[in-house]
């Protein structure tokens, strides 16, 4: 990314227009991944609503998978996942 | 989406690829907060862990204004903003004050108390994380009894207790006073919701652990909130205009404290003296029974609380 | 139509305020700004101003509810002294660094201890590297002119701006004020369009974290309006005498065509020189009174211009920079050490504390000046020794 001269920089240290943090990737912060069990899950979105990260997909009331550009892994995703589902387990990232 | 019998929004108002640490609850708690209040907000952040977490200068992951402000100012920058909202027309907007425990329990709270007195309209914001975390874990008057932190080693922990902040509010004779925590999203979206409803000034404690700072793992964060309310550590409960009280849950069963401090490493050492623990318990009991003597003023009963397992 | 009062200077930028239009004042009580902030919350409770009065707990508070509300678009106001000032420091530097067009009047007077409610210029100088405009004046007339002209200035390069006038001796001294007709002053001033506010709908981040690779920027670009300011408080300046019937200008020259010797001075302690001057010449004395109405930016090519091939030049100040000297003497011999050949400037303390100023006091300065055949950086006038 090219760094912007003082006359593109805006006054006051502004960042003008629409929210661009997905630009930035959180997802190689990651020691281990979340992988979820389709065959278990029962797309009760507690995962959904508890991701710090705003990492947890869905669509038409399904979960589909992860953003693993931006899930820094924390877990919490696997530990609130009801304990006589259990679908989502934390996998060690790989190198 | 629909959770159980409660409907809560889709619409992400925090974005992906912010940077708050693993497991952050103060994040979660922004998360919330949003999906509550919707974007027709704007933010006032004094120093505080968000003024990294939104995003440096050259991103922003809210997709609400926000002011970055100096430290002990964010009640009185919101104040401000809406304002200078107001008298351009867009007094309907809703300002929120989004602060840390540091710049709310200590520095922030002249402002505090001065914009809750003059019954400002805005809402403001304290994500608990009991301690200065952004700093590098430094006590803060939220810092509970016997912690460890950075300036409370373990040869000679916190030895005061947390700052009765919420009564301090309530003193105030403002509107609405809310504890909530991230790990009861129910309870946290709800009361949101009827705080934006109200007019004047409004206050929620979010209780929000801190993974790195409580020396615990990040998947433990939703679990120690939870434990945190069910030991009646952080009760949820509501303050209208100073005197009413409402506990808004107690946990079924008896969950010993113990539970709660094992959990996280900046309580570890005061497994080696157990009369500390008994303090601890003492006094989370003596507060329980208290808002319950204002619960019972208010509602004449406890039999309205709510009590039933939401999640183990 | 305009019409004439006779106001204090406080009560003069009170009515400058209103004239201005400003949206939010916020305030502090402390002597001797109180009467300010009093007849402007009358003036919003009368109707007479369409504006939010936020009684705050703190000048800190007072700055930072002006920072919101300047951030949320809206022209704000605030006004304060001495300890109320030193206790704001923080937030000057933000409502800079964020870009706001906040005017506030500082009435000067000396920082305790000793405990001192009267004039001196250390608590606004103090505030020299905020990123404030400052502009210092001498009558109720330019204080009441100045609240509208700052806010000129500052709405154009996005900059704060301080007036600063002198406790008491204007404060709480009255004085004839021609009121102007608002349709001029709005034609002078139109309402502020910021170029970004705080508003929903439009998610921006204002000041967020800068890192070494984006902040010098930032800091540079304030100087570049500083520097631009230069040109725009010239420029605006121009206009506003043309519209109003004024003689104003970043700098203030008076008996200068000629003169050998030069004092230069600052704030409500200008009129007394320049009587003394005025006496002065009628002895025969070719001698000119330079005011410095602008510090911040501070107008290096107007000093040296009025300065430069003098014999001898004088730097009257109502201030010390402890362990240095006079601060309007440092500014004025650092601006003039380019300039061939060597002007000796010598430096004087004096007021300090509210203490007076008499014509005398100026008179017997002059005889000194031309006296002094080595150049004294620091010489007290009136201190009992």
């Amino acid at each position: 990314m090219k760094l912007k001269s003082w006359k593109e920089l805006p006054e006051g240290a502004i960042i003008p227009g629409a929210p661009n943090s997905g630009e930035f990737k959180t997802g190689d912060w990651r020691t281990q991944k979340p992988v979820i069990d389709f065959d278990k899950c029962t797309h009760c979105h507690l995962c959904w609503l508890y991701c710090p990260d705003t990492s947890v997909l869905t669509k038409n009331g399904k979960i589909t998978g992860f953003d693993y550009d931006h899930c820094k892994g924390c877990g919490i995703c696997a530990e609130v996942c009801p304990p006589r589902i259990k679908a989502i387990t934390m996998v060690k990232e790989e190198i | 989406m629909i959770m159980r019998n409660w409907t809560v929004p889709m619409e992400e108002n925090l974005l992906e690829g912010h940077v708050a640490c693993q497991g952050c609850l103060g994040a979660l708690a922004m998360r919330l907060m949003l999906k509550g209040l919707g974007t027709n907000v704007a933010i006032a952040i004094p120093a505080c862990c968000w003024t990294i977490i939104s995003g440096d200068v050259l991103y922003h992951a809210l997709k609400v204004p926000v002011f970055h402000t100096a430290f002990e100012t964010a009640a009185i920058t919101a104040t401000g903003i809406k304002a200078g909202l107001t008298m351009r027309g867009k007094g309907d907007t809703t300002v929120l004050a989004w602060a840390g425990d540091g710049g709310t329990f200590d520095i922030g709270l002249q402002a505090i108390s001065g914009a809750a007195e003059r019954n400002e309209d805005i809402i403001y914001a304290v994500y608990d994380n009991e301690a200065y975390m952004n700093t590098g874990i430094q006590r803060s008057s939220a810092t509970p009894y016997g912690a460890w932190t950075t300036t409370t080693p373990a040869k000679r922990p916190e030895d005061k207790p947390k700052k009765d902040l919420v009564e301090i509010l309530a003193a105030h004779r403002i509107p609405y006073v809310a504890t909530v925590t991230p790990a009861y999203p129910e309870d946290f979206l709800r009361k949101v919701e009827k705080a934006k409803k109200i007019k004047g000034f409004r206050f929620f404690h979010i209780f929000a652990p801190c993974p790195p700072g409580w020396k615990m793992p990040s998947d433990y964060s939703v679990k120690a909130a939870r434990l945190a309310v069910q030991t009646k550590v952080f009760p949820l409960f509501e303050i209208e205009n100073g005197e009413r009280y409402t506990i808004n849950y107690e946990y079924p069963k008896d969950v010993p404290v113990e539970d709660y401090l094992k959990l996280q490493g900046r309580f570890k050492h005061l497994f080696k003296t157990p009369e500390k623990i008994e303090h601890i318990k003492e006094q989370v009991k003596k507060r329980w029974d208290y808002l319950v003597m204002r619960h019972k003023l208010t509602h004449g009963t406890t039999d309205n609380i709510i009590r039933k397992v939401f999640y183990k | 139509m305009s019409f004439k009062k006779v106001l204090t200077g406080n009560h003069a930028v009170s009515y400058g305020a209103t004239s201005a239009r400003v949206q939010v004042i916020s305030a502090y009580p402390i002597t001797p700004q109180t009467t300010i902030v009093e007849l402007l919350s009358e003036i919003v409770a009368e109707g007479k101003l369409d504006a939010i009065f936020v009684n705050v707990e703190s000048e800190h508070s007072a700055m930072s509810a002006c920072i919101g509300a300047s951030a949320a678009g809206a022209r704000a106001f605030t006004a304060t002294s001495a300890q109320g000032l030193a206790l704001m420091h923080e937030m000057l530097h933000w409502a800079a660094g964020a870009r706001l067009p906040i005017v506030m009047a500082n009435v000067n007077r000396a920082m305790a201890p000793p405990w001192s409610i009267w004039t001196e210029q250390n608590d606004s100088l103090s505030q020299r590297d905020t990123g404030w405009m400052q502009f210092y004046v001498e009558s109720n007339q330019e204080a009441y002119d100045y609240v509208i002209l700052a806010y000129k200035v500052a709405e154009k390069v996005l900059l704060p701006a301080m007036l600063v006038l002198d406790a008491f001796v204007l404060s709480h001294t009255s004085e004839p004020v021609e009121i102007y007709d608002q349709d001029k002053v709005d034609e002078f001033l139109p309402p502020y369009e910021p170029k970004y506010a705080i508003e929903p709908g439009k998610p921006i981040s204002y000041g967020a974290l800068s890192k070494p690779d984006t902040y010098m920027e930032f800091r540079y670009k304030i100087q570049r309006s500083m520097e631009e300011a230069v040109k725009v408080i010239e420029e605006e300046t121009a206009k506003f005498n043309e519209m109003f019937g004024r003689n104003y200008g970043i700098v203030e020259p008076y008996m200068m065509d000629d003169a050998d010797y030069v004092i230069v001075s600052s704030g409500a302690m200008t009129s007394t020189v320049r009587a003394a001057v005025h006496e002065m010449r009628e002895e025969g004395k070719k001698v000119g009174l330079l005011k410095m109405k602008t510090f911040r930016p501070f107008p290096f090519e107007k000093v040296r211009e009025y300065l430069s091939g003098r014999k001898k030049v004088a730097v009257l100040d109502r201030n010390i920079s402890f362990g240095h000297h006079g601060i309007f003497y440092e500014e004025i011999k650092s601006a003039m050490y380019s300039v061939e050949p060597r002007v000796p400037i010598h430096g004087y303390i004096l007021g300090l504390g509210g203490r007076d100023v008499t014509k005398q006091d100026i008179k017997e300065i002059y005889d000194d000046l031309i006296k002094r055949e080595e150049i004294s950086e620091i010489i007290w006038k009136g201190v009992k020794l």
